[in-house]
């Protein structure tokens, strides 16, 4: 049985970056919006980890590494202005916050 | 066997995936994520990345997801929302334009650019005379804290500044304050 290519690992990290940018254009929830973007942090990572592999060469997982960080980060700061704006509000969606007012 | 391995971590990842995005109850969309999380920690692992697949689990599934779980809780959106109905007229009919115009952007690329891969430098630790049980580990450890260290600092302040950040959005103002 042959073992798979980094071109198969490139595809699902593709289809899975796609699924997760869909998911921020159509959903309006922006906690779930969040997590689309975690999905495409996550499919980006793959792909580097796999070149990592074909390529021979440390510096993708160490690329990884400094993102994982920053998404950490990211979070943090993400979730914590939703907090801050929910604090006034009763619903969450993202088009509650068109008007230019705090 | 690696080939199964391959096909039931992509599994979990494109139906992980597929959940985070479709499901109502933001709850279960945080664990259709935590799905998709573990199938790229299994592709880790499958990859020699044997180090990030651990920090995958920890990071993402251990803290991230447990934030964004605290979170929902936190604020009671824990209840199905209605899906259904389009925002915008024709949004999803655009996103799904857009999706699969940028699938095919990205899958004729891969293709078209897998022929031009090249080997170059140090090698991954599978390759290194000595590969031990941790040789993954030191070989990152000497990337990270020996190329990249200045990044690596850099990300400590990030992280302090992230924090405090937080703290400042999060607290409640008092009335003597501006």
């Amino acid at each position: 049985m042959p073992a798979p290519t980094t071109l198969s690992y490139l595809v699902v990290a593709a289809l899975v970056f796609v699924i997760g940018a869909v998911g921020v254009m159509v959903r309006r929830n922006p906690l779930i919006m969040f997590m689309c973007i975690e999905l495409m942090l996550n499919a980006v990572n793959l792909s580097f980890v796999a070149l990592a592999r074909e390529l021979t060469d440390i510096d993708g997982q160490s690329i990884v590494f400094f993102v994982l960080v920053v998404a950490a980060a990211e979070v943090v700061v993400g979730l914590g202005i939703i907090v801050a704006i929910m604090r006034n509000r009763s619903s969450l969606t993202a088009d509650d916050l068109a008007e230019l007012k705090g | 066997m690696q080939l199964i391995v391959f096909v039931l971590a992509s599994l979990m990842m494109i139906l992980g995936a597929v959940g985070v995005v479709t499901r109502k109850n933001p709850v279960h969309a945080a664990l259709s994520l935590v799905l998709t999380l573990f199938g790229v920690a299994v592709h880790f692992v499958s990859l020699e990345a044997y180090f990030l697949a651990a920090v995958q689990i920890i990071v993402y599934a251990g803290a991230i997801v447990v934030l964004f779980l605290f979170v929902i809780m936190l604020l009671g959106v824990d209840k199905a929302e209605d899906i259904s109905t389009e925002p915008l007229v024709t949004q999803r009919w655009l996103a799904a334009v857009a999706g699969l115009g940028l699938l095919g952007l990205l899958v004729v690329a891969v293709a078209r650019g897998a022929d031009m891969l090249t080997t170059r430098s140090e090698g991954l630790a599978t390759e290194v005379q000595n590969a031990s049980g941790d040789a993954n580990i030191q070989q990152l450890a000497r990337s990270v804290f020996g190329d990249y260290v200045v990044a690596f600092e850099l990300t400590s302040v990030l992280l302090v500044v992230a924090v405090v950040g937080t703290v400042m959005l999060a607290r409640k103002r008092t009335a003597g304050e501006a």
